[in-house]
């Protein structure tokens, strides 16, 4: 193998390893199932759903901490897959480094402001 | 490298280092190779699209006033935007998320059934959910937009 340590050490890139790919698929699954329990709750409320069913939906606290880790899964998932097309197309490092803080910016700012909204109302 | 060896045989398009306008214009995907970049066009759209997703998801949820302004965004319309172009933007929404979630589970489903990972099945489930995502989509936009 290539010497990969010292000045030689490759320090960008996707790592090469398991652990994002596992995390993709495993965040991946737990959103699908959390998109199963929202459609079902919805599609067994009684009647035209308005403000207070809706809301109603979102009330229980076991709904508020699972929706949360749902979003600290979507925040884990999308930046595996947006870093991804940016190693894939974007081939200065400069721009590419610029990408990769935009969309870590863009993510925690939006992942944020979800959890505000999930535990204010 | 033979020379003699490949001389002979047909020449075969080469594509090296695709240039995006004179080689993607002719480039003839297969079914899985559209779901692919489907997959990752659509999860785009949602990365790009995800502070008016969290807004969908505040205004809707916040009070009775917020979920009125929510309303009147896809009714009336917002910004200067008329009720029908946002209509057009959830539309975009829940095309990629139904795109996003069965290629997702189609990759799930091959990740874990390595029998599965075969060009008959390839094609047959991209084929599958090209249908599926957008077969969903035309029945969720007609709702959205009042049809029925």
């Amino acid at each position: 193998m290539s010497v990969n340590y010292g000045s030689k050490r490759i320090a960008v890139g996707a790592h090469y390893g398991l652990r994002d790919w596992l995390a993709q698929r495993v965040t991946a699954a737990l959103m699908a199932l959390f998109t199963v329990v929202l459609l079902a709750r919805v599609i067994l409320t009684k009647g035209p759903i308005g403000y207070d069913q809706w809301a109603g939906v979102f009330s229980a606290q076991w709904m508020k901490a699972l929706t949360f880790t749902v979003i600290i899964a979507l925040l884990y998932h999308v930046w595996v897959g947006m870093r991804d097309i940016w190693l894939d197309y974007i081939k200065s490092v400069g721009l590419r480094l610029t990408l990769h803080v935009f969309t870590i910016v863009w993510l925690l700012a939006c992942a944020g402001w979800g959890i505000q909204v999930l535990w204010r109302f | 490298m033979s020379e003699s060896a490949t001389s002979t045989a047909k020449k075969r398009p080469e594509f090296r280092n695709i240039n995006a306008f004179k080689d993607l214009p002719t480039y003839r995907l297969p079914f899985a190779g559209l779901v692919s970049i489907l997959h990752r066009i659509s999860g785009a759209i949602m990365f790009f699209l995800m502070p008016f997703i969290i807004w969908m998801f505040d205004t809707s949820i916040s009070s009775e006033i917020s979920f009125a302004k929510f309303a009147s965004a896809f009714n009336v319309g917002m910004l200067g935007l008329p009720g029908v172009l946002w209509k057009l933007i959830a539309l975009a929404l829940i095309w990629a998320y139904l795109h996003h979630f069965i290629a997702g589970l189609r990759h799930l489903w091959m990740d874990t059934h390595h029998d599965a990972v075969s060009k008959e099945f390839g094609k047959s489930s991209a084929v599958f959910t090209l249908a599926a995502s957008i077969g969903l989509t035309l029945i969720l936009g007609a709702k959205l937009f009042g049809l029925y």
